[in-house]
């Protein structure tokens, strides 16, 4: 596998299993309204995936299709961090993983638009629109239920310290992460992760949350060792396609 | 009108005007139930934009809207019924005219 193929799955896998994940508040969100945000924001996640996974498969040169690779993949071929995995919990609990993930996001493709690969600046391009207006939402509502009421305040806080320690992987540079930026497709992580904390930062000032302490920990989903909850998403999200393989709709 | 106890459960309804291009109007599209005007935009964008029907949302709280009362609407707008005058019907059109 190259590098680049493999770069390209831990971005590609992170929006779809977020999106993935996302997509089981439809139906169950708090308003009519908010099941709209958050289904539009599935939906934009699931369209970088769809990007991001045709041009893993056009780098693989196997003839893999988008489809192929979200959807008859293993367990351990999914490179995403395994903060997009985690559980949805309560609205406030995916509210946190959302903001935690789309500043990230933000950053990490705000400097990719000048990646030295075309195809990653270009999706990086259009990403960035999309990704601004999901850290808006998400971000308006931390706010909001970090400085609303007492169980709300307390809700969200007790998720910001569940969720953090998750955080830590996505800016754990290795081999490959160093190996793109000296080519010059990604951004060095040390530099995202400088802009991703003040961003955080000032969100969390603003909604009165305190921002937990450090724990170092180490996950693995960047490099296919995941949580158990991987593999229910899987399971609800491949059923179809090994069941009927090759549906389209 | 909504008692405060409806208020605290309830978020306030807003109106929505989307203004379709650059140089039309504002038009109202609908309405949504936001808890604050940030809020409302948010949905807004959701609800109303999602086809590409807009590029300016307006939102006003529905309660700030002050509307005619139906039950005096012979009197307010039945008056201009025989005022065809008031129509520009009496003028010959240019043929080049095309976008009256």
């Amino acid at each position: 596998m190259s590098d680049l193929f493999r770069y390209v799955l831990r971005l590609g896998d992170l929006s779809l299993v977020l999106g993935q994940r996302l997509g089981e508040w439809v139906g169950h969100c708090p308003a009519l309204e908010e099941d709209l945000g958050l289904a539009n924001i599935a939906l934009d996640l699931i369209g970088q995936a769809r990007l991001l996974l045709t041009y893993a498969g056009e780098v693989e040169g196997r003839g893999r299709g988008e489809d192929e690779i979200a959807f008859l993949r293993e367990h351990g071929e999914y490179l995403n961090a395994i903060l997009a995995e985690q559980p949805n919990g309560d609205f406030g609990r995916t509210i946190v993983r959302q903001v935690l993930v789309d500043a990230f996001q933000l950053e990490l493709y705000q400097r990719m638009t000048a990646s030295t690969d075309e195809r990653l600046a270009a999706i990086a391009a259009k990403s960035v629109k999309e990704i601004q207006y999901h850290l808006r939402y998400s971000s308006g509502w931390l706010v909001r239920l970090g400085d609303g009421t007492e169980e709300s305040h307390a809700r969200v806080q007790a998720s910001l310290e569940a969720l953090w320690p998750y955080t830590v992987e996505l800016f754990a540079e290795d081999e490959l992460d160093r190996a793109m930026a000296d080519r010059g497709v990604a951004p060095r992580l040390t530099e995202v992760q400088a802009s991703w904390a003040s961003r955080i930062d000032a969100i969390l000032a603003e909604a009165t949350l305190v921002r937990p302490a450090h724990r170092p920990h180490s996950w693995h989903g960047k490099r296919g060792q995941h949580s158990e909850h991987l593999g229910y998403i899987l399971a609800e999200m491949q059923h179809l396609q090994r069941t009927y393989p090759g549906a389209r709709w | 009108m909504n008692t405060p106890s409806e208020n605290s459960r309830h978020w306030p309804l807003y109106e929505v005007f989307v203004r379709a291009r650059g140089g039309l109007d504002h038009k109202h599209v609908g309405s949504l139930h936001a808890a604050d005007a940030r809020m409302a935009i948010d949905h807004a964008r959701d609800l109303y934009t999602r086809r590409q029907e807009g590029v300016s949302i307006w939102v006003v709280p529905s309660k700030d809207i002050t509307a005619s009362d139906p039950a005096e609407s012979e009197s307010l707008f039945e008056p201009a019924r025989d005022k065809i005058y008031r129509h520009p019907t009496f003028y010959e059109i240019p043929d080049e005219v095309k976008t009256l």
